[in-house]
């Protein structure tokens, strides 16, 4: 078992004919991930071919393509102009599962897509995530899927660079991996970390969580307190941007301390509070997971 | 992005909202000039940086050490003080609570018509991140820094969420204003202008606006005295605000910062001696994070991104050696979508071109991980390979001359 995404994943490629989805389009399907489906408007019609062969039928619309193909999840790889309208286009066509990669979304498009997403039944990871995969089952990501391993570990994270960070260092050590989930490094998001544990908790073949956050906001510590009152599973957890000066934006939008708030030292205390176990150096996440278990 | 006050002010008269009469000056005559033009017994000359706390601030020399003038904001009664005013601040450096220690040479000044104050309140929007909304702060505390106020006395902060679709309600306005104590034409004038400030931070993609200290005159008439924008960099990018775009003011960014920008890089400087160049902002932080657990200082945070080509990662390369404090340099990639043979190639053409005199400390792991360490091995650049991500920091800071 796993979360969110497995061998039945149906997924539908927007963006697909573009430069980076091809590229992540060859790497899903390298993966053997189903990809069903490409949308890239006004090039309905035409057949996508992988780098191995495979050919994937492109549509004009998501609607159309999840009618002729079930799909049953969309990522997208569209610019950051047109991917709120990508994501709203994905949530419309009824997908319950809709995996938004694009960097640089303005914020009040996220706060308009976070607006109408509420009035449908779409999960949306991202924006400005790698994604996410289960191992050996699907991978709906932009993630370099050899340094994973099938397991029971649990993994959510704000990073992308850094998620990898901790699934190599975990399967190094022969943890392997229920599902990998990169939130992103925005400021609003479709899933937040209290989502993504409130499955891990849930989810059977989960054992134990790890958990990378970083400066900015309050998520950190809203998990904090979601873990103290439901979580019964082990939690690891590693705080980035404990060096990070205040008032200065850290590369994601949103990773900032802003007026003295969303330091790392808050969440690291709140998440002890939490019983969490801390992790001050990221090299030491997955050794510490290890000695928990 | 930030704006100064009198280009916030600009905005704010184009969406009808209430301001002073003003005029910017950028030499002492000009400063006359505008108080003769305003035509008005008493004017305040404000000095425009991107830092708050001007009024509390002090002007120095350029050396730092002696004071020129109490305070970066005068209220002025005849065109000489103005003149007078603005030639102790133009050219000067401001020091605030906000502008760090080397405080911000002022450029400009702001000549605008005094009014009578009979209350300051505070008025603020910006990103409740967890509600995914905007938010309107208001407090009767005007002029205090809304952090303060926070921490003090949070009860004394009003608030209400609105969806940028559908803008701020009648009802919630009403509730503010009622909130603040206000009353009559006041009340009315309130009202209308926080509707007109939602839609501005709205349709000006901003991330906060503030007006600190609104003011109510001994008329009854609402005004804003401040005007702080800051607006989202990302849509600047998206090419979605041209007109505010054009007031970026570089001179008030750091240089390499803004360098770093216009490559398409993530710089943030920081006071240390180990630089960094890492791809992936979480990494980079934790990277900077594990060099001072390791007993040095991060000199820099650089994050290359998931996308970065041969040309960007030589030109990281520069920037991080261009820095007299740096000792070492440790280079920390996952590979995923940027593949380490590209950045590998990238790291042999900077040091071909650069005369690089500092240890260079390389961590590679990820995408073409052999055939990156291959091109490495094969240049025969003095270059020190890490395992991990430990073991970079450790010899970074061992090869810097560092270690206690």
């Amino acid at each position: 078992m796993s979360i969110l995404v497995d061998k039945n994943t149906r997924v539908v490629v927007q963006g697909l004919t573009g430069e980076a989805g091809t590229v992540h389009g060859n790497g899903m399907l390298d993966y053997a991930t189903q990809v069903v489906a490409g949308v890239t408007p006004g090039k309905g019609g035409t057949t996508w071919e992988s780098k191995k062969g495979v050919k994937v039928p492109v549509f004009n619309t998501v609607d159309e393509a999840v009618r002729k193909t079930d799909a049953n999840a969309s990522i997208i790889f569209v610019p950051g102009a047109a991917a709120a309208d990508g994501v709203m286009e994905a949530a419309s066509a009824g997908l319950p599962l809709v995996v938004c990669i694009t960097e640089g979304i303005s914020i009040m498009d996220e706060v308009r897509l976070r607006a109408f997403l509420r009035s449908t039944k779409t999960r949306m990871i991202g924006p400005n995530c790698p994604g996410l995969i289960t191992p050996g089952q699907a991978k709906l990501g932009i993630m370099p899927g050899y340094i994973h391993k099938p397991g029971d570990i649990g993994v959510v994270s704000r990073s992308g660079t850094l998620t990898y960070e901790v699934v190599w260092q975990l399967s190094a050590l022969g943890l392997g991996q229920s599902t990998a989930v990169g939130i992103g490094g925005d400021p609003v998001q479709g899933t937040d970390f209290i989502d993504v544990l409130d499955l891990f908790n849930k989810d059977a073949a989960t054992r134990a969580i790890v958990m990378v956050g970083e400066i900015g906001g309050t998520m950190e510590e809203e998990a904090a307190d979601f873990i103290k009152r439901n979580v019964k599973k082990p939690v690891v957890a590693f705080i980035g941007g404990q060096t990070a000066p205040p008032g200065k934006r850290m590369g994601h939008a949103g990773a900032i301390i802003q007026g003295g708030k969303g330091t790392a030292a808050a969440k690291y205390e709140a998440l002890r509070a939490a019983g969490v176990a801390c992790v001050q150096s990221p090299a030491d996440i997955g050794k510490t997971m290890k000695a928990v278990l | 992005m930030n704006l100064h006050e009198y280009q916030g002010k600009e905005v704010f008269r184009k969406h009808g909202l209430p301001v002073s009469a003003g005029f910017v000056a950028e030499t002492p005559e000009q400063a006359a000039e505008a108080f003769t033009k305003l035509g008005v017994p008493v004017a305040v000359v404000k000095s425009q940086i991107h830092a708050g706390g001007r009024g509390k601030g002090t002007v120095y020399e350029k050396d730092l050490k002696t004071v020129r003038l109490q305070g970066g904001v005068k209220v002025v009664k005849s065109a000489a003080e103005a003149r007078d005013i603005a030639s102790k601040i133009l050219g000067y450096p401001l020091v605030t609570k906000q502008s760090g220690p080397q405080g911000r040479v002022v450029r400009r000044v702001y000549v605008e018509a005094g009014c009578d104050i009979d209350r300051e309140l505070y008025l603020g929007i910006v990103l409740d991140r967890k509600a995914g909304k905007p938010v309107v702060m208001a407090s009767r505390e005007g002029g205090m820094e809304i952090e303060e106020v926070a921490a003090r006395n949070p009860g004394a902060i009003l608030k209400e969420h609105f969806d940028v679709g559908l803008g701020l309600q009648g009802f919630q306005a009403r509730k503010l204003a009622f909130g603040l104590g206000l009353s009559g034409e006041t009340f009315k004038q309130f009202a209308k202008m926080l509707a007109q400030l939602c839609r501005l931070y709205v349709e000006r993609d901003c991330s906060l606006v503030e007006v600190n200290p609104l003011v109510v005159t001994k008329q009854g008439n609402v005004v804003a005295l401040d005007a702080k924008m800051t607006v989202d960099e990302r849509a600047i990018e998206l090419k979605k605000q041209p007109e505010l775009e054009a007031m970026r003011d570089v001179s008030e960014e750091d240089p390499v910062e803004h360098e770093a920008t216009s490559y398409g890089l993530n710089y943030v400087s920081m006071e240390g001696n180990i630089g960094c160049m890492v791809n992936g902002a979480g990494l980079a932080m934790a990277t900077m994070d594990i060099i001072k657990q390791a007993g040095g200082a991060p000199a820099n945070f650089l994050d290359v991104g998931g996308g970065a080509n041969k040309d960007q990662v030589k030109k990281a390369f520069k920037l991080l050696l261009a820095n007299p404090d740096v000792k070492a340099l440790f280079i920390n990639i996952f590979g995923g979508i940027l593949r380490c043979d590209v950045l590998a190639q990238g790291i042999v053409d900077a040091v071909k071109e650069v005369d690089v005199k500092i240890p260079v400390v390389v961590r590679l792991e990820g995408t073409n991980v052999e055939q990156g360490r291959e091109i490495l091995k094969a240049s025969g650049l003095k270059i020190i390979p890490a395992a991990d991500m430990a073991d970079g920091a450790k010899k970074a800071i061992e090869a810097a001359g560092l270690k206690r």
